[in-house]
């Protein structure tokens, strides 16, 4: 009997060993694996040079990552097809490619995951109105290779409210999101302008734009481009207004992993292409009447004259011709996802060329 | 004769007005029902915009906007799945549901046939079949896959095999002479059930390609998968663990002296007992699993809930209106698919006790 009880001790006492041997091998394996990741995919280092296009090029279409739906960015639409802006992008690389903007699949990512995604190689591209900043560029073993929309932190009102400037803005109340940026900058902007607030603030931004329609509080903000989708949401759109002032910079821009400057280099192109047009006064519409023009620029644009393509690691040097046949430049891209006359109604703004009073600057194409 | 009236009235006094106290509750919960529901019909149906477009959703937004689930309800049953080759998830979906439907009725010819064929063809024949790439289908990638076919595929691979799966490792806890599969079922079951699922199916997602050789491809809605599996046995283990204990003493004994062996007095003995107290809780595993399958929103894949967020977010569709009918149609549909699994549940529970109670 006491043999037996000891036995039976001994036995559990084991049972615990072995359990722990178990639980210490996978909490091992668990905390290795990051740097197995950070070995395996982020840095790269010479290697990596040209894999993803030839990878893409391999299994025949890009693998694009979008948002999960963001109006006028990226959702699908009555037919079941992705559009927006982000899309757009996703489109003319595909064009670049394979001369054909259809060949693009679209991973639909949550915030959370985007990076990871990217870096361990799941998509090819990142197009998720993702703002460049620092530390994702620098220390998250990311690549911006540009900015596709300007975005900024603005602020929408009641039109009876009788606000005409942010600065105006005193003894409000503020609906946003919480734990957000947004709401950090927003409190900074009515400390600095020594202003009176109280912040209202909501997890989802459903419930941030129901508490605002339903007048919980005075002032709406988030970024620009979302106040405008959102207020298409409101019971009565044309009683609210959205002030002039932008209190951040977003600059929302394509990403792709560091180590593979070739990839980066042709996404970077494939944007600079569609804004290049767009100051060329390149259309989707014109540009085959413009394939045997005189105008070096436009030659080389549409690839009669010099060796682009072969730089980029492309076989079509129309490359360019390709992406603003199919696509179109800038500008149309704009119009149709997000421009004045789409829901969203957004203005060109900053997101106009610098010729036109915008920002919008892209390198020569030389 | 009492008139039909009349036990009306008799039945009304003795359950809602036997005492002021309880007549005045009845007519206060009452009326408060009679509100609830005279405010989501006229929601609903009386002030619903059943035909149109977006304008008129605008022009009535006191009530839900059909239009929107109309024109997108193909969207939201099969995601991306290419239209021409919807017919193969429609296929698919047909004899799931005339599946399930010869199995609960009881009286169904060949039931264990139609048990095997749904358990161990079926899934086969319908991935080959959805998934397309051969004898001239096209191929179809699972990233197309969305919708409600998507939240059926993960919900019933969850739910099938996490049953094997479970009664194994139950088995495994219990198993005192076998120290190590002991040791591996019980931190199998305590780590998966100590994680949250969101962490379960990121780290499928993100890490198990990490430990496979890097030419092996695996499918994000494969690894999503993985995931249910992982966590879904280890909490039906702990149900079937319930089931075995639940059993008298007795049982176990009587088949060791009938010099059974051990898996003889599991399958013949033990298990068909254990099973059938174990029903219930089963069942509700697998509701709780089904509305699980709306967690794969985080790592990228759009199941039924997740296309709706989509839809709602188009900006076309902006109506206040919008997002609310969205969300009441998938509330609706979880709330039948999610009510008729808990009726079986207890249809299950009240015929097996009534057989308890007879043998008493």
């Amino acid at each position: 009997m006491n043999q037996e009880s000891l036995n039976r001790k001994a036995r559990g006492l084991f049972v615990l060993f072995a359990a722990g041997l178990f639980a210490f091998g996978l909490g091992g394996a668990l905390l290795l694996s990051p740097s197995a990741q950070a070995l395996g995919g982020g840095d790269g280092g010479e290697g990596d040079y040209g894999k993803t296009l030839k990878e893409v090029t391999d299994k025949g279409y890009v693998q694009c990552g979008v948002s999960q739906g963001l109006p006028g960015f990226s959702n699908p639409d009555d037919a079941g097809n992705w559009s927006g802006i982000d899309v757009e992008l996703c489109r003319a690389v595909a064009t670049a490619i394979f001369n054909d903007p259809d060949k693009v699949q679209y991973s639909p990512l949550s915030a959370k995951v985007r990076f990871e995604s990217l870096r361990s190689g799941e998509i090819d591209l990142l197009v998720r109105n993702t703002t460049w900043t620092f530390d994702r560029d620098v220390a998250l073993g990311l690549e911006f290779v540009g900015v596709n929309y300007y975005d900024g932190q603005g602020f929408m009102v009641r039109k009876n409210l009788g606000v005409n400037s942010s600065q105006e803005l005193n003894n409000v109340s503020v609906c946003t999101n919480t734990g957000t940026t947004t709401e950090l900058n927003a409190a900074d902007f009515f400390r600095a302008n020594k202003l009176k607030y109280k912040i209202v603030a909501f997890e989802k931004s459903d419930e941030v734009v129901a508490a605002y329609d339903a007048g919980r509080c005075d002032v709406y903000t988030t970024d620009r481009s979302g106040l405008a989708a959102q207020r298409t949401k409101l019971s009565n759109p044309r009683e609210h207004k959205v002030l002039p002032e932008i209190i951040s910079k977003e600059p929302l821009g394509p990403v792709v992993r560091q180590g593979d400057e070739q990839w980066a280099d042709l996404v970077r192109w494939v944007l600079n292409a569609t804004i290049i047009a767009e100051e060329l006064g390149l259309t989707s519409a014109n540009i085959a009447s413009h394939k045997n023009s005189d105008n070096p620029k436009i030659r080389r644009f549409v690839g009669s004259e010099g060796e682009f393509a072969t730089a980029l690691g492309l076989e079509d040097n129309a490359w360019a011709y390709n992406i603003i046949a199919k696509v179109g430049n800038y500008g149309e891209i704009y119009d149709r996802t997000v421009g004045p006359k789409t829901p969203l109604g957004l203005s060109r703004g900053d997101n106009a060329l610098w010729t036109d009073g915008g920002i919008l600057y892209a390198p020569p194409l030389r | 004769m009492v008139g039909l009236g009349q036990v009306f009235l008799l039945w009304l006094r003795e359950n809602l007005f036997f005492s002021w106290r309880n007549g005045v509750l009845s007519v206060v919960v009452g009326g408060f029902l009679l509100w609830i529901i005279f405010l989501l019909g006229d929601w609903f149906f009386l002030s619903a915009t059943w035909s149109g477009g977006i304008e008129d959703c605008r022009m009535r937004q006191d009530g839900a906007c059909w239009p929107f689930v109309r024109v997108r309800f193909s969207q939201f049953v099969y995601g991306f799945y290419p239209s021409v080759e919807r017919w193969r998830v429609n296929v698919v979906m047909f004899v799931f549901f005339t599946g399930i439907a010869l199995l609960v009725w009881e009286r169904t010819p060949w039931r264990g046939k139609i048990v095997l064929f749904m358990l161990c063809v079926f899934p086969l024949a319908s991935w080959f079949l959805m998934r397309g790439g051969f004898f001239g289908l096209a191929d179809v990638s699972t990233g197309r896959w969305g919708g409600f076919m998507l939240t059926l595929v993960l919900a019933s691979v969850g739910i099938v095999t996490s049953l094997p799966f479970g009664i194994l490792l139950a088995l495994g806890r219990r198993a005192e002479s076998l120290p190590f599969v002991k040791a591996f079922c019980v931190v199998f079951i305590e780590f998966w059930r100590g994680v949250p699922v969101i962490t379960v199916l990121f780290a499928t997602a993100f890490m198990l390609p990490l430990f496979m050789p890097a030419s092996v491809n695996f499918d994000q809605l494969l690894r999503a998968m993985v995931g249910f599996i992982l966590f879904s046995s280890a909490y039906m283990a702990e149900v079937v663990r319930g089931g075995l204990e639940g059993l008298q003493r007795g049982q176990y004994e009587a088949s060791d002296a009938l010099g059974m062996t051990y898996w003889q007095s599991r399958i013949r003995v033990i298990l068909p007992q254990a099973l059938k107290i174990m029903i219930p809780g089963i069942l509700l595993t697998f509701i709780g699993l089904f509305k699980d399958t709306t967690l794969v929103l985080i790592i990228g894949l759009l199941d039924f809930l997740g296309m709706i967020q989509a839809g709602i977010s188009d900006p076309r569709w902006g109506a206040p209106n919008v997002p609310f009918t969205g969300y009441a149609f998938a509330a609706v549909v979880y709330f039948c698919f999610c009510y008729s699994m808990s009726l079986y549940a207890r249809h299950i529970e009240k015929k097996f006790s009534a057989g308890r109670d007879r043998r008493h």
